[in-house]
């Protein structure tokens, strides 16, 4: 398994950083923005003013490192439900984000120039897609990499299987970045393959795999940069498995004490993936741990204005049923957009 | 003008759109060398490459899945499903993902793929098959679902799918692949969604059908006309969009109605079509209307199929109910 950064901060002997420290606080303060940001969208999903989310939690390196490795301008990430700060630094507004888990189909809208397939529900769906974009793309010369995740559970999926098989006879410039996240839901790893480890299915479909520490953000950054040289390059798909934990539970409506060892959890929070790299920079210099302090106060304030952003935005209505669902609406949908605009919810 | 059977009209219609966009391409299980098991892409891999007309691996959901991911990334694939029987493999993609991209999206990523699919009975296929399975995919909101019944609508419905913003499941008739013959013009034309086609004028009794089921309406209409009863045959043409006003307009002229599909009864499209006439037009009818039908049972072995099928008169008995003339 690739692995740079160690859980007290320091690079394995004679590695150099893969990021510039500019850069690592940028990330680290994206982490810390991820976190900040479970913490309270769990808040306002128990008063009622959010709805039911997935928690980025104890996974900020896998998600943040995998995504600091692409090109906003050029690049596509074609996301699962537990990537929130890849969508933020890929350009999608924390203000849709909230909107769209507070149920308003407004927060569905990807702004121009943002290159990112709507948030997937659906367990591996997204993972043909990611492959058929790529082609896409491949075959219209444009030399863009498109970065598609999921999680040990959606290996299992026949469509994982189906993707990975196409992607390596087209040489499709994807890499499949594979949260293994340890659960999904209750369900543990053990219990969806007895392969010894998900990447080593990648050969058999004829590109490299490779397991890296998911809570190593040198690690995955390094791994998906080269995937996606890899790919830009032509030379195909890259599966990569991060191995990482959620160190909470699946959604805001699950329950990990029915399931989850507190021996386990107890280990895994030892190797929290923010913590590492804040051990990193205060190592690199002690002038960073004052910007590091500064992060908690600015998180905090952005996640305010977006929550304000989101509330001034356009209000759920009955219209929003029927604006997106065809370029031109068929009669009977036209009649039907009328009758609702006249009653209430 | 020539005559073309439908799966050459169907071919002509490919071979126009490839011509005429290059980013048009063909996605599908044999359509390359083999030309397709019913030869509707035909030489065309020979013609355009095999970069564009493209022999994929036997796999439904991801064939369906690609296709929506090289639309959104702005080619225009035409992906075919060899029988619409093994859609079931891809029903995710196809309901959940690819008809509702453009509304999850609220409009940023649109998926223009037409997924063509052989479908329907009466051709002695092996098992699982021949199922007209078309109601499916009419229950999912964002799809377009349209069933050409003659040579000529095949390729100005295809030309008009194909143009389409929007997800288009193109059903073909296996029976009416080579069965069906009828002038093609060799320039393009589009034929409207949303437009029944009066397939042939009558004054007594309205009977709905698509795609297959057309020709058995219309050969029942003929039997009626030797008993004096002067059939009207309508094309529906497509279900999504349905053409609300067209059956209007058709049953008050005749105030008789039967509604002809190959499916088995019941949750079939012609309970929605039924619907449909008795909320706009109950006043204008003088009978109640007769739904002819598959029974509901799976679709069965080819020794006894034509059992299973309706039959012209199982029409004409139905028709002839709705006029109380024994």
């Amino acid at each position: 398994m690739v692995s740079i950064l160690d859980p007290s901060g320091t690079l394995a002997p004679g590695v150099a950083a893969p990021l510039g420290d500019d850069d690592v606080l940028a990330a680290l303060r994206l982490m810390k923005l991820s976190r900040a940001f479970d913490a309270k969208g769990a808040s306002l999903q128990r008063q009622g003013r959010f709805g039911t989310f997935s928690q980025v939690g104890g996974q900020e390196a896998s998600v943040v490192g995998s995504a600091f490795a692409l090109d906003p301008a050029r690049d596509w990430i074609v996301p699962q439900y537990r990537e929130l700060p890849a969508l933020l630094r890929h350009g999608y507004p924390l203000s849709h984000f909230i909107r769209y888990f507070q149920g308003n189909p407004a927060g569905g809208a990807i702004p121009q120039g943002v290159n990112i397939l709507p948030i997937q529900i659906s367990i591996a769906a997204q993972l043909p897609h990611a492959v058929g974009l790529a082609w896409g793309l491949k075959r219209q010369g444009k030399d863009a990499v498109v970065l598609v995740y999921f999680g040990d559970g959606a290996s299992s999926e026949g469509d994982f299987h189906e993707a990975c098989n196409l992607a390596g006879l087209v040489g499709a410039p994807v890499v499949f970045f594979l949260q293994n996240n340890g659960w999904a839901i209750s369900t543990p790893r053990r219990k969806q393959s007895a392969g010894r480890t998900l990447a080593e299915r990648a050969p058999a479909y004829g590109f490299p795999g490779v397991q890296v520490d998911g809570n190593d953000l040198f690690g995955v950054y390094g791994a998906a940069s080269r995937a996606v040289s890899r790919a830009r390059s032509g030379d195909g798909p890259t599966l990569i498995e991060s191995v990482t934990r959620r160190i909470g539970p699946h959604n805001t409506a699950d329950d990990p004490t029915r399931y989850v060892d507190p021996a386990d959890a107890e280990h895994w929070r030892a190797l929290d993936p923010i913590d590492r790299v804040e051990r990193y920079l205060v190592q690199r210099s002690g002038d960073h741990r004052a910007r590091i302090a500064a992060f908690d106060a600015d998180v905090a304030g952005e996640m305010e204005r977006a929550l304000e952003e989101a509330a001034e935005g356009e209000s759920p209505s009955a219209d929003q049923l029927f604006a997106h669902v065809y370029a031109e609406p068929p009669v009977r949908l036209a009649r039907q957009r009328a009758e609702r605009a006249q009653r209430g919810p | 003008m020539p005559v073309m059977t439908m799966v050459q009209a169907i071919r002509a219609g490919l071979d126009e759109a490839l011509e005429a966009d290059p980013r048009v391409m063909i996605i599908g299980e044999d359509v390359g060398a083999l030309g397709g098991v019913f030869r509707a892409t035909d030489g065309l891999q020979a013609k355009y490459g095999e970069e564009r007309v493209v022999d994929m691996p036997l796999a439904e959901a991801s064939i369906v899945g690609a296709a929506l991911g090289l639309a959104v990334s702005g080619m225009r694939p035409i992906a075919e499903i060899q029988f619409l029987g093994f859609a079931h493999q891809a029903f995710h993609q196809i309901g959940q993902q690819v008809a509702r991209m453009r509304f999850r999206s609220q409009g940023h990523c649109t998926v223009p793929l037409v997924i063509r699919a052989a479908f329907g009975g009466g051709v002695r296929t092996p098992e699982l098959h021949s199922d007209a399975f078309e109601a499916l995919y009419a229950h999912c909101p964002g799809l377009k679902v349209v069933l050409p019944a003659t040579a000529y609508d095949a390729k100005g419905l295809l030309a008009a799918a194909i143009a389409d913003p929007d997800p288009v499941l193109f059903c073909e008739p296996l029976r009416g692949y080579r069965l069906v013959k009828d002038d093609v013009p060799d320039e393009p034309y589009r034929i409207s969604f949303g437009r029944l086609r009066i397939a042939r004028p009558g004054r007594d009794v309205t009977l709905v059908a698509w795609s297959a089921a057309v020709q058995l309406a219309e050969r029942a209409a003929d039997a009626l006309d030797a008993a004096g009863i002067s059939a009207e045959v309508v094309d529906l043409r497509t279900l999504n969009p349905l053409d609300v006003d067209g059956l209007a307009e058709s049953v008050a002229r005749t105030g008789r109605c039967v509604v002809v599909q190959e499916a088995p009864l019941s949750g079939g499209f012609g309970a929605e079509v039924v619907a449909t006439i008795v909320e706009t037009s109950f006043y204008d009818l003088h009978a109640p209307i007769e739904r002819v039908s598959a029974p509901d049972t799976p679709y069965p072995l080819a020794g006894v199929e034509d059992f299973y099928l309706p039959s012209v008169d199982d029409v004409v008995r139905a028709a002839r109910r709705t006029l109380a003339v024994p």
